[in-house]
C-alpha cells in the first residue's frame, strides 16, 4: 500500500492574497483595510518618495558619492505596506535592502547615506528609534527578532518585533530557528520574507523544494501567509492582522511577499542580465506597485500628476539637503572605532588609542 | 605560459582539477550560472555541467556540512564561501566537523574539502565582507590554511589543496584578484602546501608576511634599501602549518625579524611566528622580533580602513626600530 502524501493539497492552502489587481482594480472588497483617505495618500507619497530615493541613490553611487547600496525599486509595496501597519514603538530588524523602512520608522536620511558610506554614525540608531542597523549577515536578524519579541512580551509591552529577509534568507538555519523560537514562546514577532525571486543570481526555485516560503511556517506551528508583494493594500492588511494577533498574545506570523527588484542586487558589480531575461523584467514591471496604486487612487480622485510631482520635488530637495549634511560629517577615525569597542578599554586598545591618535594627528 | 590575474589563475586551477578528477565538485552561492560574485568560477558550469558546478541554497552551514557528507561518498568538494566573514555561519561544520572527521572516525572517514573564500580588506565592502580570519582557522587542529600572494602560487597551491586528503582553507585576498598579471604556466603544476618562499634575499633583517602584505613588505624592502638596509622578504604562503625552517634559517642569517599581518594584532598568525622564532633562535637575535598588525578593533567601517590597515610605511618603521635597537 502507499500512504497519502501529507503534502497533498498543500499548495491550495497557500494561495496568494491580493486586494488590488495589476490594473488597480479592487478584487477583494472584504479584505479592504480600514484606512482613511489621508492614510491612502500617505502610503502613495511614501512609495513615490522611496522610488525617487532609490533613483537618486543609484545615481549618487555611480558618481562615486554613496558607497554600498542595495536597490529597492519594485519592492516599495512590500517594504512600505508592511511598515505602515506598525506603531512607532514597534521594533524593527531590517536587512541591507530595508533602509526605506528604517527611514520611515525615523532614521534621518543623512544617516542612511552615512550607512552607505561606511561611516559608523550611519549605524547609530537615534535614541527614540526602536531598531537595529541593517543586517548584513543573511538570517542573523531573524533569531534576534525572536529575542526582541520575547523581551517585549516579558516587559508587558503591546508592541511587536518585525524583521525582514529575502527568499534566499529563508534557506538559512536561522530562519527556522527564529520562527521556531518565537512560536515556542508565542512571542509577538512578524517575519517578513520579501520574495523578489532571486538571491543575487540564484532563482527561488533552486532554494528549496517547497513551492512557497509561506508554508515553511507550518512546520513550526506558525501561520504563514503568501501575499501579492506588489499590492500595497494586501501587504498592509496582512501585516496589520499579524500585528493584532501578536499583541493579543497569539504569537508570531510569517508573511511572504511576492515581489521583484528591478535593479541589480547591489551596486557593486552585479549584472542581472547574467541570470534574468528582459521578458521576466517586463512581466514584473507590469505588476508595478506604484502604477497599480496610482490608478486606484486616481479613480478615487485622491491622486494626480501635480501631487506626484510635488512629492518628487520635495524628495529631491530633502535628499540633496541630506547629502550635504552627510558630506559635512567628520571623517571616520580609527580612534572613534577603538572607543566603541568596549565599555572599558583593555590595555592593548588603550595603547593603540594613543598610537592612532598620533597617526591621525599627522 | 599565459599572462593571468590571480582570479584567472584560480579559475584555471579549478578547471584543471575538474578535468583531472571526476570526483571534484565545485559549488556555493552564485557559483554556477553567475560564475561567482568575483567570477572565480566563470564558465565552469557551462564546461562541466550542473552536476559538477552548481549553485546551492543560501546557507553556509549547509554548504560545508554537505561537503563533509559528500566526502563519505568519495567526492572532493570545493565549496566557496562567498566572503570569508560568512564562515561564522558555518563554524561548526568547518571546525567542529570537517576538521575532526579523520580524527573522530579513527581514519575510517576523511574530509578532502577545499574551502575557497575571498578575504582581506581595502576594497570598501560592507560589514563582515573584509575580515582576516586566518588566525581563527589556524587555531583549529585538523585544518590547513593556505594564502597565496600571486597568480602563480594561487594556481599551484589550489591544485595541491584540492588533491590534499584533508580539509584546506584557501583564502584569496580580494585586493589581489585583479591587481596585477603575471606569467602562469598553462599546464598543471603544484606548489607544496606548508612551504614558504623567499621573495627577496637580504642580509640585514627578515620581513615575514603573507597575502597582500607580501607586496607591502616588498615595497618596504625597496624603501629600506635606499637607506642601505638589506631586507629579506619571506612569503609564508601557508599560515598553518607554518614553514618554520625557512624562517629560522633566514633569521639566523639576518638576526632580526619583523612579522607582518593584515589581521588584528591579538592572538594572530604573527604571534605564533614570533614565538616559534624566539624558541628556536633566540641566541641569534640582535633585537626583539616585532610585529606589524592592525589594531584590535572589529574590522572598520569602510571609511576608516585606509588608516586602519597596516601599510609599507608601518613595516619600514618597525624594521628601523629593530635595526636601531
Ligand atoms: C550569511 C551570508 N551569506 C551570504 C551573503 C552574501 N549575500 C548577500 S545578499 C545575498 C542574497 C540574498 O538574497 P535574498 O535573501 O533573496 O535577499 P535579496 O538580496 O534578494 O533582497 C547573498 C548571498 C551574506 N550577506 N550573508
Ligand atoms: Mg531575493
Amino acid at each position: 500500500m502507499s500512504f497519502k502524501s501529507p503534502l497533498e493539497g498543500i499548495d491550495e492552502k497557500f494561495e496568494m492574497i491580493q486586494i488590488l489587481n495589476e490594473d488597480g482594480e479592487m478584487v477583494n472588497e472584504d479584505a479592504m483595510p480600514d484606512l482613511s483617505d489621508d492614510d491612502l495618500v500617505e502610503l502613495m507619497r511614501r512609495m513615490v518618495y522611496t522610488r525617487v530615493l532609490d533613483q537618486r541613490s543609484i545615481a549618487l553611487n555611480r558618481q562615486g558619492r554613496l558607497g554600498f547600496y542595495a536597490p529597492t525599486a519594485g519592492q516599495e509595496a512590500s517594504q512600505l505596506g508592511s511598515h505602515f501597519a506598525l506603531e512607532k514603538e514597534d521594533f524593527l530588524l531590517p536587512a541591507y535592502r530595508d533602509v526605506p523602512q528604517l527611514i520611515w520608522h525615523g532614521l534621518p536620511l543623512y544617516q542612511a547615506f552615512l550607512f552607505s558610506r561606511g561611516h559608523f554614525h550611519g549605524n547609530q540608531m537615534p535614541e527614540d528609534l526602536n531598531a537595529v542597523s541593517p543586517q548584513i549577515i543573511i538570517g542573523a536578524q531573524i533569531t534576534q527578532a525572536a529575542g526582541v519579541a520575547l523581551g517585549l512580551k516579558r516587559r508587558g509591552k503591546k508592541n511587536v518585533a518585525i524583521t525582514y529577509t529575502g527568499d534566499g534568507g529563508a534557506s538559512q538555519g536561522d530562519f527556522y530557528e527564529g520562527m521556531n523560537f518565537a512560536g515556542a514562546y508565542q512571542a509577538p514577532a512578524i517575519f517578513v520574507v520579501q520574495n523578489n525571486q532571486f538571491a543575487i543570481s540564484v532563482p527561488v526555485e533552486k532554494q528549496s523544494a517547497a513551492k512557497t516560503i509561506a508554508q515553511k511556517a507550518a512546520a513550526v506551528g506558525v501561520p504563514g501567509y503568501l501575499v501579492d508583494g506588489m499590492d500595497v493594500l494586501a501587504v498592509y492588511q496582512v501585516t496589520k492582522e499579524a500585528r493584532e494577533r501578536a499583541i493579543n498574545g497569539e504569537g508570531p506570523t510569517l508573511i511572504e511577499t511576492m515581489t521583484y527588484r528591478y535593479g541589480p542586487h547591489t551596486m557593486a558589480g552585479d549584472d542581472p542580465t547574467r541570470y534574468r531575461t528582459d521578458d521576466m523584467d517586463d512581466e514584473w514591471e507590469k505588476k508595478d506597485p506604484l502604477v497599480r496604486f496610482r490608478k486606484y487612487l486616481e479613480g478615487k480622485d485622491l491622486w494626480s500628476e501635480d501631487k506626484e510631482n510635488e512629492v518628487i520635488e520635495k524628495a529631491k530637495e530633502e535628499i540633496k539637503a541630506a547629502i550635504k549634511k552627510a558630506d559635512g560629517q567628520d571623517k571616520q577615525k580609527v580612534t572613534d572605532l577603538i572607543s566603541i569597542m568596549h565599555d572599558k578599554l583593555p590595555y592593548n586598545l588603550e595603547e593603540q588609542m594613543e598610537e592612532y591618535k598620533e597617526k591621525e594627528s599627522k | 605560459m599565459a599572462q593571468m590575474t590571480m582570479i584567472q589563475a584560480i579559475t584555471d586551477a579549478l578547471r584543471t582539477e575538474l578535468k583531472n578528477d571526476e570526483n571534484v565538485l565545485v559549488f556555493g552561492e552564485d557559483v554556477g550560472q553567475n560564475g561567482g560574485v568575483f567570477r572565480a568560477t566563470e564558465g565552469l558550469q557551462e564546461e562541466f555541467g550542473e552536476e559538477r558546478v552548481f549553485d546551492t541554497p543560501l546557507a553556509e552551514s549547509g554548504i560545508i556540512g554537505m561537503s563533509v557528507g559528500l566526502s563519505t561518498q568519495g567526492f572532493r568538494a570545493v565549496p566557496e564561501i562567498q566572503f570569508f566573514g560568512f564562515v561564522y555561519e558555518a563554524m561548526d561544520a568547518v571546525s567542529g566537523q570537517a576538521a575532526r572527521m579523520r580524527y573522530r572516525s579513527g581514519g575510517r572517514w576523511h574530509a578532502p574539502i577545499t574551502i575557497r573564500s575571498p578575504f582581506g580588506g581595502g576594497v570598501h565592502t560592507p560589514e563582515l565582507h573584509a575580515d582576516s580570519l586566518e588566525g581563527l582557522m589556524a587555531q583549529q587542529p585538523g585544518l590547513k590554511v593556505v594564502i597565496p600572494s600571486n597568480p602563480h602560487d594561487a594556481k599551484g597551491l589550489l591544485i595541491s589543496a584540492i588533491r590534499d586528503n584533508d580539509p584546506v582553507i584557501f583564502l584569496e585576498h580580494m585586493k589581489l584578484y585583479r591587481s596585477f598579471r603575471e606569467e602562469v604556466p598553462e599546464e598543471e603544476y603544484t606548489e607544496e602546501i606548508g612551504k614558504a618562499k623567499v621573495k627577496r634575499e637580504g642580509k640585514d633583517i627578515t620581513l615575514i608576511a603573507y597575502g597582500a602584505m607580501v607586496h607591502s613588505a616588498l615595497k618596504a624592502a625597496e624603501e629600506l634599501e635606499k637607506e642601505d638596509i638589506d631586507a629579506e622578504v619571506i612569503d609564508l604562503r601557508t599560515v598553518s602549518p607554518i614553514d618554520i625552517e625557512t624562517i629560522v634559517e633566514s633569521v639566523k642569517k639576518t638576526n632580526r625579524a619583523v612579522v607582518v599581518q593584515e589581521a588584528q594584532r591579538q592572538a594572530g598568525i604573527a604571534a605564533s611566528v614570533v614565538s616559534e622564532i624566539q624558541e628556536r633562535a633566540i641566541l641569534h637575535l640582535e633585537a626583539p622580533v616585532l610585529r606589524v598588525a592592525a589594531p584590535d578593533t572589529v574590522y572598520p567601517f569602510s571609511q576608516a580602513e585606509e588608516v586602519w590597515l597596516p601599510n609599507y610605511e608601518d613595516i619600514v618603521e618597525k624594521a628601523k626600530q629593530s635595526i636601531n635597537f
